[in-house]
């Protein structure tokens, strides 16, 4: 049996000063954020204000309360526009005659605005309306999702 | 092959193909949610469509074109007031009444007010208003078939009724959207080209005098020499001195060869009478029209009631749509609130589109069958036209594709009527033990068929807006109150609904009787909406604030369901869990991204 000899331990140098930076300490590793892809194209709602609609707290019911004021205007406001233009158009006749017999092409305006201009005007309400209550609507889903 | 057998072979055509849509996607989909609910996943433009076929009914291809004939520029109120009921509809109620889930009116009822009692009373109104939306319908049916075929005053309405029933009977919602929106196509073709048609032959002809013929303040011009026989009692006018031939009694005495009438006292003509015209004769007009071209092509009349009845008309069309059974159960069929607002949008575009037709089709009716204002029979303008302006194979030819249209028109609306409101009935009215779809719908047709054989001057044009002025005061103001106001009770829209639908009728059998006794009616008897839609809605509001404490307990709730937008995810139909989510089953099936989202 071979005797054993004292394992010699060597000095390692001290790690200069200046160099300190360069070596690597033990750190704790950064803090990530990790995304999961969700369905495509339908963000859900975060869970918390939704709840707070459904509970309908005080928040959530001023929430919706907002929501259909406003929505309540603006269908309103439509509305408005609508009677003006229906509503306007037999009183004009009555009262100016000669407006509604005044020939174009041989066609009195009064069959022309009514038989012809009357629906596209009324389409064209009905895009803006539309436009107008998406966006609405999309504006208060992201004000609920932020 | 003459002419009236073209016109039954198209009929018979359009039937078949209505049968055979509906048997043939039944048997496709015959899963039980497909027979209520059409899978929820029908496309927005289809059904679109789809709403637009079944809405386009008697009124919209025969009533349009006669009242024009009869009362010319007064009668351009009746395609806007159509149209534009579609925007008020999708203004106010469409999205929310979708997302709440409702798929008939007393569902909707029910569920926002919280009461079960007043459910019974708005499917008793449901029935009401579709009876006054059928029966004139059938009476169209009726003035078609004996215009132009040789078969009894029953046969039209029956034929209607009896492919209803076999189409009813046999598919379910899907069977009919399709087929709805088949219906729609099949209607803008058979109107639109022999329209075209028409209005090329016209000028062609060098415009028959020009249309300046009629502007002059000349009465209307029998083209042609003309008998007409006269069927039911008519009280006439005319606004120059006219020389006829009379066989029969005028006046109250035995009338036999010329007579001359004078413009100013009113001629009785009696029924079984034949009057003669020459070539050229001005006609005599039903009391009460337009006497001369220039009165007719004026809006308004010459008094402020006229300029009433036309704000109670378009009252009662802008505010009825909302109303109509057959429509708020075609909306159940978009998968959420927004893409019923989308549908109501095209629709909008489509009946727009179509309304151009019955305007000129009713224009050149005054050139080419002004017999027509001599017996009332006006309805049948659209009818008998096409072989007035082009006689010959040509005319039978277009007048058979009209005929189809026409059948097409009285096919839809009523199946779609009696389709939705027998689900009403048979839930709801009938006792228990015989609470069965199809014992329902076969009574409401029964029921109908029964009302549209008794005797009665049928102007479709104007039946029709009595219905709609029936919903615009029973079902607008409890839908838009309920909608956008959370202080309505039960106790309010019981209420504001008896006030509105009692007024309406109370003024349809004054109507009735002054049509039987002298035609003393003013004009908001005619058309009472411009009264009772704003009773029904202040008796609504005065009785739900003072009953303010039997407010719905889930008022809140069922408010946040109706206006939280779609994508929050509230609605909670009884068939997602059911069924699953429509954009789900999307995705699932076959149908890969239908919806522009």
């Amino acid at each position: 049996m071979r005797p054993v000899r004292p394992a010699t331990v060597e000095r390692v140098p001290r790690t200069p000063t200046h160099m300190k930076g360069e070596v690597d300490q033990p750190t704790k590793p950064k803090r990530q954020r990790v995304v999961l892809g969700g369905p495509e194209g339908m963000p859900v709602p975060s869970l918390r204000s939704r709840m707070e609609l459904a509970e309908q707290t005080s928040w959530g019911e001023m929430l919706i309360r907002d929501l259909i004021n406003a929505l309540l205007r603006w269908s309103t406001g439509f509305a408005a526009i609508i009677v003006l233009l229906l509503g306007g158009l037999p009183l004009l006749f009555w009262l100016l005659p000669d407006v509604a017999s005044f020939t174009v092409v041989g066609v009195p305006m009064a069959w022309l605005i009514l038989g012809v201009f009357v629906s596209p005007v009324l389409f064209v309400l009905g895009i803006s309306y539309e436009r107008l209550s998406e966006r609405h609507e999309r504006e208060f889903v992201d004000m609920i999702e932020s | 092959m003459t002419g009236w057998e073209i016109s039954a072979a198209t009929v018979a055509l359009v039937a078949v193909v209505t049968f055979y849509l509906g048997r043939r996607s039944s048997t496709l989909h015959n899963a039980a949610q497909d027979f209520d609910m059409a899978r929820r996943t029908v496309r927005s433009r289809r059904n679109a469509a789809a709403v637009s076929g079944e809405y386009l009914c008697a009124a919209s291809f025969l009533g349009i074109a006669g009242a024009i004939l009869t009362d010319g520029a007064d009668a351009l109120w009746y395609p806007i007031g159509f149209t534009a009921g579609y925007l008020v509809l999708m203004l106010f109620v469409a999205a929310p009444l979708r997302r709440s889930g409702a798929y008939t009116l007393p569902d909707f009822v029910e569920g926002r007010l919280d009461s079960h009692g007043i459910r019974w009373f708005a499917s008793l109104i449901t029935v009401l208003i579709a009876l006054l939306y059928l029966v004139p319908q059938l009476q169209g049916a009726q003035l078609a078939v004996t215009t132009l075929l040789p078969l009894p005053d029953w046969a039209g309405p029956v034929a209607v009724i009896s492919v209803v029933l076999l189409t009813v009977l046999g598919g379910g919602m899907r069977a009919t959207t399709l087929a709805q929106a088949f219906h729609y196509w099949l209607k803008l073709f058979a109107i639109a080209v022999p329209t075209l048609v028409l209005c090329v032959v016209f000028i062609g002809a060098g415009g028959k005098g020009t249309a300046a013929g009629l502007a002059d303040t000349a009465p209307p011009t029998l083209p042609q020499d003309t008998t007409v026989s006269v069927d039911t009692p008519v009280e006439l006018q005319v606004s120059t001195p006219t020389t006829l031939y009379a066989d029969g009694v005028v006046d109250g005495a035995p009338a036999q060869g010329e007579v001359l009438w004078s413009a100013e006292v009113r001629h009785q003509v009696a029924a079984g009478t034949t009057l003669r015209f020459d070539a050229g004769t001005p006609t005599p007009v039903v009391v009460g029209a337009p006497a001369d071209n220039a009165d007719w092509l004026a809006p308004g009349g010459n008094d402020t009631w006229d300029l009433f009845g036309t704000y109670s008309l378009l009252t009662a069309l802008l505010l009825g749509t909302m109303g109509l059974p057959h429509i708020l159960a075609r909306f159940y069929t978009n998968p959420d609130g927004r893409a019923a607002r989308r549908t109501t949008l095209h629709v909008v575009l489509l009946i727009g589109l179509f309304y151009l037709f019955p305007v000129l089709l009713g224009a050149l009716s005054r050139l080419y069958v002004p017999q027509l204002l001599v017996t009332g029979e006006t309805d049948a303008a659209v009818l008998l036209l096409p072989t007035s302006v082009l006689p010959g194979i040509g005319g039978q030819i277009l007048a058979a594709v009209i005929v189809a249209g026409v059948f097409s028109a009285f096919l839809a609306a009523t199946s779609g009527l009696v389709h939705s409101v027998a689900g009403v009935v048979s839930a709801d009215l009938m006792p228990e033990r015989l609470r069965d779809f199809r014992v329902a719908a076969v009574l409401l047709a029964l029921t109908a068929l029964a009302v549209a054989l008794l005797p009665r001057q049928p102007d479709i044009a104007h039946s029709i807006a009595i219905a709609f002025a029936l919903a615009a005061s029973t079902f607008c103001p409890v839908l838009v109150l309920g909608i956008w106001w959370r202080g309505l009770t039960a106790k309010g829209a019981a209420a504001g609904m008896f006030v509105g639908g009692f007024a309406v009728l109370a003024a349809l059998g004054m109507d009735i009787a002054s049509d039987y006794t002298g035609d003393w009616a003013p004009v908001l008897v005619e058309r009472p909406a411009l009264l009772t839609v704003p009773a029904a809605f202040l008796t609504t509001v005065l009785i739900s604030l003072a009953s303010r404490e039997t407010k719905s307990a889930t008022v809140n709730n069922f408010m946040l369901r109706m206006h939280a937008p779609d994508r929050l995810g509230f609605v909670t139909d009884a068939a997602i869990p059911r069924y699953g989510r429509a954009e789900e089953r999307v995705r699932l099936g076959q149908g890969h991204g239908r919806h522009r989202r």
